[in-house]
């Protein structure tokens, strides 16, 4: 694994991980998955639903759940290999170099606390920023994610605020320390359509303006091609095709996101009808990761072994 | 919008009713020696069973009547106050201390922890819990301490249960995973996130436990475990006033009315301070 040159630029690393069940080591939900986001980047991650995605995401916050194992690979974050670090020294890099935006504005807020600390604790608490100060910063967050009035927000409960609010809220909270890579875990999947609109642009303005990384999870290709640069396509739990967002479209390699793209609805053409992603690719996929799957279990044991 | 958030419901009937007994009930219990028309103890067999004011026969002074030994009612009611609400407020504090503290630890860090805790309240959710504190107060001898300890002892297991099933609901929310990622440390978590989610609950659940205090207070009284008899105590009273109900009914009636007034007020305290301290309800 001797890093290259484009590794040993990138700002987030993930290299040949695997995570299993803990009761069923054999049975891998992510395998060997190797993910690169460079600093400044827009990555989208894409799958459809149970490919491992979130799971993905779970792992650089180190909040994977409790029936999961990680049973070889690396998490690269900067300077750090998360993995390596003991558990409070990863918490304080995580906590310092990147931030999440959750996917369900509705339970991501905390409902019995006010907005301000739920901005600033981090901050405050966590990377000693005086409470004035943090204040302000919130205040001028929430300026920039177009909240008006932002001094009787930071005042507000969650539940007085509407949906597209508070997931504005939590853009705002995700940049306040100046994280290096920002998370997106689909943050427009529990938001109706116009809001959806408004939260993907501010997205990409807030990005663009701080120049963070930004790895967004999504299961929408469209939204990939409306605000990713580069896109790594899962599939149960592997990576089948990592490409610059053009080619992706142009010149899908893999069978399984060829058949994707050719089922995206296309608006500007409604006669045409929709067309599923065929049996046979999807079989043919799950052959390939089968084969997959003997040859690490193969390696593990010889490895056991040795 | 913030200024229609910080206008506030008026304060329910509910609250206001049930917070003014509770409110009478804790002047007495504190200034019983002022309050009370007579010595609850001095008895005068020339005055036994007097009938309260508005029955014919009725002396005056004593409002509620007198009961078989000539001691005055009202003022046994006032003095039993005293008893009923030390009960009420120890036992029901200690219980709610032990109990939510290991719903809440037992909820959030799961595992074995949890395993242990929760098999132990399904120990205790298997015994009958009025017998279980009478053999407990029968063990450990009669008396104020025993009767708080046989309550506390019993129902911290009401907050263990009802706690651990808040702690497991929030836990599983976005917002912890989001103060995981953001750096703070698992007790950090369960201090300033998780235990604030939980805390309506506790206090409902707890000014409801002081009224069931009050009613296992009564009983252990009723059947003479409580402390010891001439002492006035609301369920040593209604115990006396049952054995002569067909000739002076008030003895019993009055202590039973307080007990059950006393009883209702607090879980409707309860329940009113729940609705107000819910920002979601609010």
């Amino acid at each position: 694994m001797s890093p290259d040159k484009a590794t040993a630029r990138s700002y987030l690393d993930i290299d040949d991980l695997s995570i299993v069940l803990k009761h069923q080591p054999t049975h891998r939900l992510l395998r060997s998955v190797g993910l690169h986001v460079m600093p400044g980047e827009v990555r989208g991650l894409v799958g459809e639903s149970g490919a491992g995605k979130s799971m993905i995401g779970k792992t650089i916050f180190d909040i994977l759940p409790r029936a999961v194992e990680i049973v070889e690979g690396s998490v690269r974050l900067g300077d750090d290999e998360l993995l390596k670090l003991p558990q409070s020294a990863r918490r304080k890099v995580i906590a310092r170099t990147s931030a999440l935006i959750p996917q369900d504005p509705l339970t991501a807020l905390n409902p019995v606390r006010r907005i301000e600390p739920q901005i600033t604790d981090r901050l405050t608490r966590i990377l000693g920023v005086s409470k004035s100060d943090a204040r302000e910063r919130a205040r001028a967050l929430l300026d920039e994610v177009h909240i008006r009035d932002p001094e009787s927000v930071l005042r507000n409960y969650p539940h007085q605020l509407s949906g597209g609010m508070r997931q504005r809220v939590l853009i705002a909270a995700a940049f306040a320390a100046e994280p290096k890579l920002i998370v997106a875990d689909e943050p427009t999947t529990a938001l109706d359509v116009t809001v959806q609109k408004q939260i993907l642009k501010l997205i990409a303005e807030m990005q663009a303006r701080h120049g963070t990384a930004l790895l967004f999870v999504t299961h929408d290709l469209g939204v990939v091609a409306k605000i990713c640069q580069n896109v790594s396509v899962l599939y149960g739990g592997k990576i089948v095709e990592d490409t610059e967002v053009k080619s992706l479209f142009a010149r899908p390699t893999h069978a399984y996101t060829q058949a994707l793209i050719a089922a995206t609805p296309r608006y500007d053409r409604p006669d045409e009808s929709l067309v599923p992603v065929p049996a046979a690719v999807i079989e043919a996929t799950q052959h390939e990761i089968a084969a997959a799957d003997d040859a690490w279990l193969g390696a593990r044991q010889a490895g056991g072994r040795r | 919008m913030s200024e229609h958030a910080r206008h506030r419901r008026p304060v329910s009937w509910r609250l206001i009713l049930s917070g003014s007994w509770l409110a009478i009930v804790i002047i007495c219990a504190v200034f019983a020696p002022y309050i009370a028309p007579h010595d609850p103890l001095a008895q005068d067999l020339l005055l036994e069973r007097l009938p309260p004011f508005w029955v014919s026969g009725a002396e005056p002074g004593y409002y509620l009547g007198t009961d078989g030994l000539g001691r005055d009612v009202l003022s046994r009611i006032i003095y039993g106050a005293r008893i009923a609400l030390t009960v009420a407020f120890v036992a029901a504090t200690a219980a709610c201390l032990i109990g939510s503290t290991m719903g809440l630890v037992a909820g959030y860090f799961r595992g074995w922890l949890d395993q242990i805790v929760s098999r132990i309240v399904d120990i205790w959710m298997s015994f009958p819990p009025v017998l279980f504190s009478i053999l407990l107060v029968a063990v450990i001898g009669t008396g104020l301490h025993s009767v708080i300890i046989a309550i506390t002892a019993i129902d911290w297991i009401r907050f263990c249960r009802v706690v651990r099933a808040e702690t497991l609901v929030q836990t599983r929310m976005d917002y912890i995973d989001s103060a995981r990622a953001a750096g703070f440390s698992r007790l950090n978590i369960l201090v300033r996130e998780v235990f604030p989610n939980a805390l309506p609950t506790i206090v409902a659940l707890l000014s409801l436990e002081m009224g069931i205090a009050v009613i296992v207070e009564a009983i252990l009284s009723f059947v003479n475990l409580s402390i010891s008899t001439d002492d006035p105590t609301w369920g040593g009273m209604i115990a006396e006033g049952r054995t002569i109900i067909h000739f002076a009914w008030w003895v019993l009636v009055f202590p039973l009315i307080a007990l059950f007034l006393t009883v209702l007020a607090f879980s409707q305290f309860g329940e009113g301070l729940r609705d107000r301290f819910d920002p979601v309800l609010r």
